[in-house]
């Protein structure tokens, strides 16, 4: 009973939250690492796209709600997806035509991609809080909990409870269906494969006839599908602030790095390293030892590795120490 | 330049005008350093935050008076960590000059530091539990050496470089683009240790009242030689006020006014002799053989490395001179404030800003670097009143409650991040070399 009770306690705070934390994470390194691998550079305005493809999410949100149109149990949000995901492609594609398309066919080194991106982040970043404001929203509508824990401890009898959001299994199943079905684009079909020739060797990819226009394009419809989708998925578990989303690209970033940049399996599985990692090292084990360890050996300090203060600076520790062992990433991504 | 901060002297006042001039002297200097890192050595530095906030460090550390029941309840313990802590790094070093690379040899250096950490916990913890209960309101920390502020610029760039040193040995390997990320996490984890240990910083509870450098307002209100100046100053004005009391009041209300200008022109001046001191360094540096080999090493590091230069040990050097240097301005802006506030050090401001500062003004030249702190400072504070005369003029047709109207007026101070995104692109597409670009003369 102990033992069960025990594992319950780990579900419930580790797993279960480690597991939603780490699919938005991993859904905002494929994306990085898409763009890294096929339009080679560091987008530093990776968290303010997110963050404005949630805000057009919000917005038709709103504007459903104000028709009164809903899912029933499940959010609003999850209507409002393909109208933000068309509109934020357009916005991405606007850019590209702007900014990044001059560089690209001047051959301007990475670095220059990655300072002009800043420049978009500050313009994004403009643009999301002249039109919703910095303050913090949540947009979620809908049954709140699968399980509750009070419910969970009834029908088990256990002492502990195990509480199961409903944004948290939205986000794990709606992370499992986007990301099966890129790497099955990728993957299988042509379109795919030209992809990933393009990103292996450019040169090569043109001589086969692969034209570079439309691999760009879908390169950024790809990465606004997956910019809003990560954006609404984080902004449904916890809230939307535009600073957070700013925030969040360090460890989207530390993700793909750890998962080898340019290899979009690698960023997936780094979403989920840098998660549990995070929650691993700064959760107080002292209620697990004392329902593991005979009454005698019971501990009495909170058996924290680390502070939840840095749960920020445990991600980025693993960035630093793979970047300096292991600079291709774990899983093999580009040598660089 | 000059003459738009005067402007803003006539149109809205002196004090804002100043503090204006202040700030644009401190982001002159951060510049100057992400310059010579960037523009004499190609390295891409984003962990300006870090630094800065490591010389803000440095003016609490120097200035502010050591808090002895602190240091009685929980000094010994914190000095035992700091020996434990070298005791580590010399362990490390020896085992890694001790034996060849192999997996048992990083199974060591690993057993090394995690039993290493562990230990520390258990001597620390006790330590700064007793520091942080030690009058929590007003201390809580250990307080500083009470020396005068000025010292700590000199301070704040040996802390500085000292964590430059660190990461530029472990990091300075890496390509461009990951150096830059690399340096963005790094700052970060500098931030979070800044912000909670408590026994150090006081953490987000801040550090208020540092000393200063120049005199008080209050007291220069009431020095006599300091009235008569203003007295001086303004007699053109007072003396068309007949009425004696009056006449009084308005000294007053000119003293007060006077009283902060003058303190905000001691600043000026301190940060000016900065300024200009390491203008003369960099300047001389530039064009001496050593800033010859930094730009041979830039453009092309195979053929300098091939000629016999040590490129490794350049970078090095240049990143912790460069760090430095950012470490100053940072010491020179808690000074300026008087306030020491973890929580404020933000990337967008500290960092990126600065780089839009580096880009907008030249990269490479000093005095590009010094006109972009000063044009992107002085845009990003005046962004938001001419943000708003743009909405009026373009919403004037709208009435005053027109709820578009009403929204882009409370969002007027966003428009500092619009203009600064579009500046950067503009300079970027159109001016990639920055308003002022490198210049080299062969003398």
């Amino acid at each position: 009973m102990d033992f069960l009770n025990a594992l319950i306690l780990l579900l419930n705070y580790i797993f279960v939250p480690a597991l939603a934390y780490g699919s938005q994470l991993a859904i905002g390194a494929i994306f990085v690492t898409l763009i890294y691998g096929i339009l080679r550079f560091a987008n530093f305005a990776t968290g303010d796209m997110m963050s404005f493809g949630t805000m057009v999410a919000i917005l038709f949100t709103w504007y459903f709600q104000s028709l009164g149109l809903s899912l029933g149990f499940l959010p609003t949000a999850l209507l409002a997806i393909p109208f933000a995901i068309l509109f934020m492609g357009s916005y991405m594609l606007m850019i590209d035509k702007f900014v990044f398309k001059y560089y690209r066919l001047n051959k301007s080194p990475p670095v220059q991609l990655a300072m002009v991106s800043i420049g978009v982040m500050f313009v994004t970043q403009a643009v999301v809080r002249i039109i919703i404001g910095p303050s913090d929203r949540r947009f979620f509508d809908g049954e709140k909990f699968l399980i509750r824990a009070s419910e969970f401890k009834n029908i088990t009898g256990l002492n502990e409870g195990l509480a199961i959001k409903s944004t948290q299994v939205i986000t794990i199943v709606v992370t499992i269906i986007l990301v099966s079905t890129l790497f099955w684009f990728l993957n299988k079909t042509k379109t795919g494969k030209s992809m990933r020739a393009y990103s292996d060797n450019e040169d090569l990819a043109l001589l086969s006839g692969i034209d570079p226009k439309k691999i760009v394009m879908i390169t950024w419809m790809i990465a606004a599908i997956l910019a809003t989708i990560g954006g609404v998925l984080y902004g449904l578990d916890k809230s939307f602030k535009p600073f957070t989303y700013f925030n969040n690209m360090l460890p989207i970033f530390a993700a793909a790095i750890v998962g080898g940049i340019g290899n979009p399996f690698g960023a997936f599985l780094g979403g989920y390293v840098i998660a549990f990692s995070e929650i691993l090292l700064t959760y107080a084990y002292k209620k697990f030892f004392m329902y593991v360890l005979p009454e005698s050996m019971e501990p009495d300090s909170l058996i924290q590795l680390l502070s939840t203060d840095y749960k920020f600076a445990v991600s980025f520790s693993i960035l630093v120490i793979v970047l300096l062992y292991r600079p291709s990433g774990i899983f093999k991504g580009k040598i660089l | 330049m000059m003459g738009l901060i005067i402007l803003v002297g006539i149109f809205q006042s002196w004090n804002i005008a100043l503090s204006i001039f202040n700030l644009c002297l401190i982001s002159a200097v951060m510049t100057m350093g992400a310059n010579i890192q960037w523009g004499y050595a190609g390295l891409i530095n984003f962990g300006i935050m870090g630094f800065t906030a490591l010389g803000g460090l440095a003016a609490v550390l120097i200035s502010v008076n050591p808090v002895q029941e602190a240091w009685s309840a929980g000094g010994t313990n914190i000095l035992l960590s700091l020996l434990l802590i070298i005791g580590i790094v010399l362990a490390v070093r020896l085992v890694l000059k001790k034996y060849q690379k192999s997996k048992i040899r990083g199974y060591i250096i690993a057993a090394i530091i995690i039993s290493g950490i562990i230990i520390i916990r258990f001597v620390s913890e006790p330590g700064i539990e007793a520091i942080e209960e030690v009058n929590p309101a007003k201390t809580g920390f250990l307080g500083g050496l009470g020396l005068p502020i000025i010292f700590s610029w000199i301070a704040g760039a040996f802390f500085a470089g000292g964590l430059a040193f660190v990461i530029g040995k472990v990091a300075l390997g890496l390509r461009a683009d990951y150096l830059a990320i690399a340096t963005l996490l790094i700052s970060e984890i500098v931030i979070a240790i800044i912000k909670h240990e408590d026994w150090l910083t006081r953490g987000v509870k801040n550090v208020i009242g540092l000393k200063r450098p120049a005199p008080y307002e209050v007291n220069l209100q009431q020095t006599d030689w300091f009235i008569n100046l203003v007295e001086k100053f303004n007699s053109g004005k007072l003396a068309l006020i007949s009425d004696i009391t009056e006449r009084q009041a308005a000294l007053n209300q000119f003293v007060i006014e006077g009283s902060s200008i003058f303190v905000k022109l001691c600043y000026s001046g301190l940060f000016l002799v900065v300024v200009i001191i390491l203008l003369i360094l960099t300047q001389k540096a530039l064009y001496s053989p050593w800033g010859r080999m930094m730009r041979a090493i830039r453009d092309n590091e195979e053929a300098a490395n091939a000629m016999g230069k040590n490129v490794v040990k350049q970078h090095l050097l240049i990143f912790v001179l460069g760090s430095a240097i950012v470490g100053i301005a940072g010491a020179m802006l808690v000074t300026q404030d008087g306030l020491f506030t973890p929580g404020s050090y933000r990337p967008l401001r500290y960092t990126f800003l600065i780089w839009v500062m580096v880009i907008v003004g030249g990269s490479g030249n000093n005095f590009g670097a010094i006109l972009g702190g000063f044009v992107v400072w002085f845009l990003w504070i005046e962004a938001a009143p001419i943000g708003l005369y743009l909405v009026n003029l373009t919403t004037a047709g709208l009435e005053d409650t027109h709820f578009l109207k009403v929204h882009l007026i409370e969002s007027v101070p966003y428009f500092r991040f619009l203009m600064m995104g579009i500046g950067l692109l503009l300079i970027m597409r159109y001016r990639p070399k920055g308003i002022l670009p490198e210049k080299i003369e062969i003398k």
